[in-house]
């Protein structure tokens, strides 16, 4: 029987920025499962949910005795690796691995004659051997032949008429919308009426993952004919594919998957990739453990990218700054496969009238894959910048233009905020590129949306967690779920610990483990917002259970006791806590399980951002630094605002470093990546990092009984059109290519003064 | 390493150190002769420089304060022996070419790249790795404060930058400053953005710290 509840929803303090915005305190009636707990209002207070709390598993990773997959050793350990073509298109026409099969302490090779291979990164052979010496020795000892064919590994190369086609179906690489253009209202006469209209194409990179930890699974297949793979993944749940049971010859339900601690994801690590079918083939061959974890050249290959965008963006306004269309074009590849160019152009204003193409391109380069916001980053970059061109043109204020077009509720407030932080009416600057001398300041501004309060199921299983209490008190919480490094473990046991009154070092949080109920794969930022609700229920479920022994030992009516703070009342000032009431269990102890229920009804539609920044541009050299950054971001209700900052920090940091390092060089002509290493792949280190101003606007939004949202990915959606136009700002022209490089600057200044 | 070594022990076993290079390339013969430090040498052995490899050769290291032996080839980097056969995995291989830290051990209480240094040119001397400067029970201040003030996220580089920023701490003690903080990481990467709490720790640790520590 659902039930009823009103509450109070909307923005946790902030009260002087709050003042006259509509709908940011409501209260809400939602329809509730009849066992979902009592939802978490705006106003209660919390003994650990919403204040710094250090995570759990921070000792471990800090002494160095966090094991990863990498870190997986055995005494017969084998390790193995692979050959990848150099060529963008080519058919494999021989291999030669006779010199590395005589090599002693080579334990089995595969090689891959006649596959055709579209991508620089294709594997044409694989070696496992006894130690990573031998290994290398046999992999280079191996020799390809290929017929090298034309295949272009650049969009604009891929796009032009009869190019080489990546899939043989097709006529062309250029994918367009299957439904056509979207198109809303009426964007010609929109535009044709418009007092100010302003066009720009803008050009994003290809970026890599650049996952510290490349991918790469250790299998094990055990005497008792079941298996144990460690992975580097993002999803625990989703590891374990059929190709890679079928490689281990094992039914699913034989084969763990454990990720106790993953050395970063960024949403490239999901499902077991054609390598790791390669490991667990090598595992059953030998019949020794076997670990296969990319090189740092082959995982910027084929570890996975964010697809380059181009994006012609033309916006139409009044000169009091409304905007009246969008009209936009966007091109990008994924590599093989198309899509991924930036879609999100027309998120979060109100643009009443709208067209947008948006083109796939497929390109001989290694697959894109889910990369921390996927189009985001780079459609806000287009979007913000179209609109800071638009507010010079028109002559009003650049953050006026965007309260005025944003209808958010928490936008509004996160606007005020972060304006007041960055000192944005004294440091911005009123014409843009005034300042006299050569290193000229500037500020600009962003925004950033998403939108995901969790999920309450792992792909066909209801989302559960496992609590195992005992008699000593010992509380365990277990599900699949793996920590990628945005503290999942933490907020577990701060959510459990709040509501069984006890502190998150009490409680044992058990993850990574497929052995457990299964767990969400950690994408679109719902971890966090799926689980939070199923710890809340689990606890929930123990306390009822221990109220039922303390009812029988107080020899009273279950009625009549009551929870608060860990602590269960009774009649006659009889009272105990959590661990007083697990003294009445059994040695058996007590299982219960705490479900996920489905996501309520939300009055906000989505989880808002806003970042500003402000940089100095030396005009001489084109080097920009970036002297501050504040970012205002909504994760819904904080569980734990340390850990939070810190994905936030982290969202600002690959932003930045997106917006003025980061590129996949590819040579043109032979379609290998020219910089598959960290010295020329560059991205952000610690000089380079300016002070974050992080500013979290909890919002309770009602969409589960904890109020928790996604914060890893939103955190890095703004970041990159805020730099822009903190570039804009400071030398008066914009620089419409990221990364924005010193050449690049130095072009743009060239071109103004031209 | 140089010329003019005594090829005693090489010429026993049928080796000259010219058909040791012919055979072996020059990436092993780099590092096949070294300089042992190993007491229990055999005595008939005359002191000094001794040829071994390209295949496994013992070697002696003085790890988080004991002596480790080991077979290792004398092209084996130190990452390679600390993470196996030693199974200190607190060191990362992430770019195997000095670009990333995240292998920085200390070598005579300095931070190295462990994956530019060859096992053998650590014989003698004194290496320590995030394990140990402290455990999860009995953590070192620096690793207290990056727990406290959350320097880490997915943690691969961590053990990296807690060489860094301890030896940091222990150079400039309570007096390390920011910019000190920020250059003795700057051989660090980090993907998932800590380096603001990495300095917040680093200061933070340092003001426990004492002087010259």
């Amino acid at each position: 029987m659902p039930r009823t509840v009103t509450y109070k929803v909307g923005l946790v303090g902030h009260d002087k920025y709050k003042q006259g915005v509509e709908g940011i305190e409501q209260d809400l009636t939602v329809e509730i499962h009849e066992l979902d707990a009592q939802p978490w209002g705006r106003d209660d207070v919390f003994r650990h949910v919403g204040h710094d709390v250090p995570r759990v598993d921070g000792p471990v990773k800090a002494t160095g005795a966090a094991k990863y997959t990498y870190d997986i050793n055995r005494p017969d350990l084998c390790v193995a690796g692979l050959v990848v073509s150099p060529h963008a298109h080519a058919n494999i026409v021989s291999v030669d691995a006779s010199a590395a099969k005589a090599m002693p302490g080579v334990l089995a090779v595969k090689t891959y004659e006649g596959r055709r291979v579209t991508y620089a990164g294709g594997i044409a052979a694989a070696v496992c051997a006894e130690s990573e010496s031998v290994l290398g020795d046999a992999l280079n000892a191996i020799q390809v032949v290929y017929d090298v064919k034309p295949g272009p590994a650049v969009t604009d190369d891929a796009m032009k008429d009869g190019a080489p086609v990546v899939d043989p179906r097709r006529k062309t690489n250029v994918a367009g919308p299957r439904r056509g253009p979207l198109v809303r209202g009426k964007p010609d006469e929109a535009i044709a009426g418009a007092d100010v209209v302003v066009e720009a194409t803008y050009r994003t990179p290809v970026q890599t993952h650049s996952c510290l930890e490349p991918h790469g699974c250790m299998c094990e297949i055990h005497d008792d004919g079941t298996a144990t793979v460690w992975a580097s993944t993002q999803a625990t749940a989703f590891f374990a594919n059929r190709r890679l049971t079928q490689a281990l010859g094992l039914p699913r339900n034989k084969v763990r998957v454990l990720t106790h601690h993953m050395g970063g994801g960024f949403g490239s690590k999901f499902s077991a990739l054609e390598w790791d079918v390669i490991c667990a083939e090598f595992a059953r061959e030998t019949k020794r453990p076997v670990r296969l974890m990319l090189s740092r050249r082959v995982e910027h290959l084929v570890g996975g990218n964010r697809p380059d965008s181009i994006q012609r963006m033309r916006l139409a306004g009044s000169k009091d700054g409304t905007f009246a269309a969008l009209d936009g074009e966007t091109w990008g590849t994924s590599g093989n496969g198309t899509g991924g160019a930036g879609s999100a152009n027309f998120m979060v204003y109100e643009l009443p009238n709208l067209s947008m193409v948006q083109n796939g391109v497929a390109t001989f380069s290694g697959i894109g894959r889910a990369f921390r916001a996927p189009r985001h980053p780079q459609g806000f970059y287009a979007l913000e910048s179209v609109i800071d061109r638009y507010a010079y043109a028109a002559g009003v204020d650049a953050l006026a233009v965007r309260m005025k077009n944003d209808r958010h509720p928490v936008r509004q407030v996160q606007w005020r905020i972060g304006a007041e932080r960055i000192g944005w009416r004294k440091n911005r600057r009123q014409v843009p590129g005034s300042d006299k001398g050569p290193v000229k300041r500037g500020v600009g501004c962003a925004s950033g949306r998403w939108g995901q309060g969790g999920r309450h199921m792992v792909g066909r299983s209801q989302l559960v967690f496992d609590v195992v209490v005992d008699k000593d008190g010992g509380i365990a919480f277990q599900n699949a779920v793996q920590d990628i490094g945005t503290g999942t473990r933490t907020l577990i046991a701060v959510i459990a610990a709040e509501e069984l009154g006890l502190a998150p070092g009490d409680i044992d949080v058990r993850i990574g483990d497929t052995n457990f109920p299964p767990g969400p794969g950690s994408g679109g930022s719902t971890t966090a917002p799926s689980i939070g609700a199923a710890v809340r229920n689990g606890a929930l479920r123990v306390k009822e259970s221990l109220a039922g022994l303390l009812a029988l030992e107080w020899g009273v009516d279950e009625g009549a006791l009551r929870w608060k703070d860990g602590v269960c009342r009774g009649p006659d000032g009889k009272q105990a806590t959590v661990r007083e009431a697990c003294a009445l269990l059994g040695e058996d102890g007590l299982r219960v399980r705490g479900r996920r229920e489905r996501n309520w009804r939300s009055p906000y539609r989505e989880t808002a951002g806003c970042q500003f920044a402000q940089v100095a541009v030396d005009t001489e050299t084109g080097f920009i630094t970036v002297e501050k950054v504040v970012a205002v971001h909504d994760c819904g209700r904080v569980i734990d605002s340390l850990t939070a900052r810190s994905q936030v920090n982290g969202g600002v940091i690959q932003g930045i470093s997106y917006a003025l390092y980061e590129e996949k060089h590819t040579d043109r002509n032979l379609g290998d990546m020219v910089n598959p290493t960290f010295d020329t792949y560059r991205i952000l280190g610690m000089e380079d990092c300016p002070p974050i101003d992080v500013v979290l606007t909890s919002v309770v939004a009602g969409y589960s009984n904890t109020g928790m949202a996604g914060l890893g990915e939103p955190a890095t959606v703004p970041t990159p059109g805020a730099i822009a136009n903190a570039v804009y700002n400071a030398i008066g022209v914009q620089v419409t290519d990221l990364p924005m490089t010193p050449a690049r600057v130095l072009e743009a200044l060239e071109r103004r003064q031209g | 390493m140089s010329d003019d070594a005594p090829r005693e022990e090489g010429a026993r076993r049928g080796l000259t150190r010219r058909s040791l290079f012919k055979g072996a390339g020059a990436a092993a013969a780099a590092g096949a002769v070294f300089r042992s430090l190993d007491a229990s040498a055999k005595d008939d052995v005359p002191a000094g420089p001794r040829t071994q490899g390209p295949g496994k050769a013992k070697l002696t290291l003085q790890v988080n304060g004991q002596s480790r032996e080991v077979q290792a080839e004398p092209r084996e980097t130190l990452l390679e022996v600390l993470r196996l056969p030693l199974d200190l995995t607190g060191a990362k291989p992430v770019c195997n070419r000095g670009q990333c830290g995240a292998c920085t051990v200390w070598l005579d209480g300095t931070p190295v790249y462990a994956c530019s240094v060859l096992a053998v040119e650590a014989e003698g001397r004194k290496v320590t790795t995030v394990e140990g400067l402290g455990n999860p029970d009995d953590m070192h201040a620096v690793q207290s404060a990056f727990v406290e003030k959350d320097a880490l996220q997915c943690g691969f580089c961590t053990s990296g930058l807690v060489m860094s920023a301890a030896w940091a701490v222990g150079k400039h003690g309570p007096d390390l400053s920011e910019e000190q903080a920020r250059a003795a990481c700057s051989g660090n990467l980090c993907r998932c953005g800590t380096y603001p709490h990495v300095v917040e720790a680093a200061i933070a640790a340092a003001k426990t710290a004492k002087k010259g520590g």
